[in-house]
């Protein structure tokens, strides 16, 4: 399927793995981050013209509200630029349109399937959820795409990846893309693709699917993506009008792998420092892990839906008095919803600390750093060394149920756990 | 194109773009600045002990995670002249490539390389030898368009200096 996606964006009849390709570029985005040294690239070479104005987004998502002078002067250089080039889509603290990149996107229906969308950042891979083919580079390769619209890729083999079987309860999304990169490993994926299936009962929702691709980086996927189908069609519909074209996988197609995952025997799982590939189940755990901190949000968990199921653990109860919780909903609009549902005064009632939408504590920028040993469960996508903060922490990663979960009792604990 | 330089070696698998330059130095994009700090959380005082001119040399997968160029820069300001890793990971793959910076795949080899050897990196030819030890290695040179970027320091000088021949980038 993706082979399908890339020829589209081609002017050739035919492509094969391994081969490279110019591909035209649909949709391109960059952050507070990696915008301002693409823009220096495109200055250093003279650039003036941006390939298309309207089909570039820019979201300032990483360390805003700014934290520091320097990264308000980025965000200042990036939102002149926006200006002068006249750029369609400029999200930022500005107007309230603030947000989380990888879910703001999605939200506002500036990505739809069949799309081609190349993004400076490593979890731009989340929009393959939408049918599309999506990836991340660096900023010198934004300032390529900022130019002249295209892209170098090597089209990728690819896997097949068929999630079946009846989940437990407390099992989502983020526990089966944990359980698979601790099959494949951290490079298990290098340069590849990955299609996945969902048979799961019951089925996965859409939120969950983008977490899956989201963190297909994570094993050193090109991209990853799920085929159209209804759950997508009702996403999709909800949230842009705009025309699109599916592209479905071939009946003959061949794959590199074929991987089946029976999701009956996995149970919550929890990835233990310093790689997300180190997950194992939580009810495997030989011994407590106390935390300093649990971080509920980011383009991996930072939908409504995770928020609810957060929400539906810590209703009625307190977390634990050593630990910091901090829930982050990825946009303003999922901010919104939130207060409107009640969500945030369950969170506020449990001892929750809530923060703007931001990238923030993921990458250790600011909103929740981590000091010497200290311990942090997450929902986010990386525990690299000193990820979150100080090179002597530890961050662990879960799903929001096993973060509430652990919130409350102050180590790491599976929600069956605390439900009794 | 040849490089020769000094190898530096660093014998560790996925050492991913957190570890080569720490978010909370992303707020700035000066070379020299994140040059400071290049590998600060695995190998304290990197940029002192790594000499300009010298060849990194590393494991598995080096570079996975974040998609910062900042790391890319940041190792290319302390002067490192090329990469030798038995894998990398895909996006550090092309932020070195697309800014100049030539890799060499090699597969497991590199494991026989000491910190200190002088090498000699033909990538034309695909040979790397170890002109310390006497040991000579084949790699699979990589494509002529990917050399070709290289050799024009970097994806930006290529456009400007090849142009946009569609036919010729996807040889």
């Amino acid at each position: 399927m993706t082979e399908k996606l890339l020829l589209a964006h081609t002017s050739k009849r035919s492509i094969f793995p391994g081969e490279f390709i110019y591909v035209s570029v649909d949709l391109a985005l960059a952050n507070d981050i990696t915008a301002p040294i693409a823009i220096k690239v495109l200055k250093e070479n003279n650039i003036d013209e941006v390939f298309d104005p309207d089909r570039v987004v820019l979201v300032l998502d990483h360390f805003t509200p700014n934290k520091d002078i320097q990264s308000a002067e980025q965000c200042k250089f990036v939102e002149a630029f926006a200006k002068e080039k006249r750029i369609k889509h400029l999200f930022s603290p500005a107007g309230g349109n603030m947000g989380i990149e990888h879910i703001l996107l999605p939200e506002r229906g500036l990505v739809l399937p069949g799309q081609l969308v190349i993004g400076a950042d490593s979890h731009t891979c989340t929009y393959g959820a939408l049918a599309a083919f999506s990836t991340g580079v660096g900023s010198t390769d934004f300032a390529y795409v900022l130019a002249e619209g295209k892209i170098w890729l090597r089209v990728p083999k690819t896997i097949k990846v068929i999630f079946y079987g009846k989940r437990k309860k407390y099992v989502f999304g983020k526990d089966l893309i944990l359980y698979f990169i601790s099959k494949i490993g951290v490079d298990g994926a290098n340069y590849m693709s990955l299609e996945f299936y969902d048979r799961v009962s019951p089925p996965l929702c859409m939120e969950e699917r983008f977490t899956i691709c989201n963190m297909v980086i994570e094993c050193g996927g090109k991209n990853g993506l799920f085929p159209y189908d209804r759950i997508t069609e009702e996403f999709v519909k909800f949230h842009s009008r705009k025309k699109y074209k599916v592209y479905h996988p071939d009946r003959g197609a061949k794959y590199e792998d074929v991987i089946e995952i029976n999701v009956e025997g996995i149970s919550p799982q929890v990835a233990l420092p310093s790689l997300p590939s180190n997950s194992v189940g939580v009810d495997k755990l030989e011994k407590k892990i106390y935390i300093n901190q649990v971080v509920i949000g980011s383009c991996t968990n930072g939908w409504l839906y995770d928020l609810k199921i957060a929400a539906k653990i810590l209703v009625g109860r307190r977390i634990h008095p050593d630990v910091r919780l901090i829930v982050i909903p990825a946009t303003q609009e999922i901010y919104r919803q939130a207060l409107k549902e009640g969500i945030i005064e369950i969170f506020t009632n449990a001892g929750a600390i809530i923060s703007p939408p931001t990238c923030g504590p993921c990458l250790g920028g600011h909103m929740g750093i981590l000091a010497d040993g200290e311990r942090c469960l997450a929902t986010t996508n990386r525990n690299f060394v000193g990820r979150m903060g100080s090179t002597n922490s530890e961050v662990y990663l879960s799903s929001p149920a096993v973060a509430a979960a652990s919130a409350i009792a102050g180590y790491i604990i599976s929600p069956e756990e605390i439900k009794k | 194109m040849k490089i020769r330089g000094r190898a530096y070696k660093i014998e560790r698998d996925n050492i991913n773009t957190d570890e080569i330059i720490p978010a909370r130095y992303l707020n700035v994009s000066e070379p020299e600045i994140l040059g400071k700090h290049c590998m600060e959380g695995i190998e304290g005082n990197f940029s002192k002990k790594v000499r300009r001119g010298d060849i990194l040399v590393v494991g598995k997968n080096f570079g996975c995670g974040s998609s910062r160029e900042h790391a890319v820069i940041a190792i290319k300001s302390c002067g490192v002249k090329a990469i030798i890793g038995e894998s990398f990971a895909r996006i550090f793959f092309r932020n070195a490539i697309n800014t100049g910076l030539p890799l060499v795949i090699s597969g497991g080899w590199s494991k026989e390389i000491s910190t200190g050897d002088t090498l000699e990196i033909d990538f034309e030819k695909g040979v790397v030898k170890n002109l310390s030890t006497g040991k000579r290695y084949t790699v699979t040179p990589f494509p002529k368009f990917i050399q070709e970027i290289i050799k024009n320091d970097g994806i930006m000088k290529y456009l400007k200096n090849v142009k946009r021949t569609e036919t010729l980038h996807t040889r």
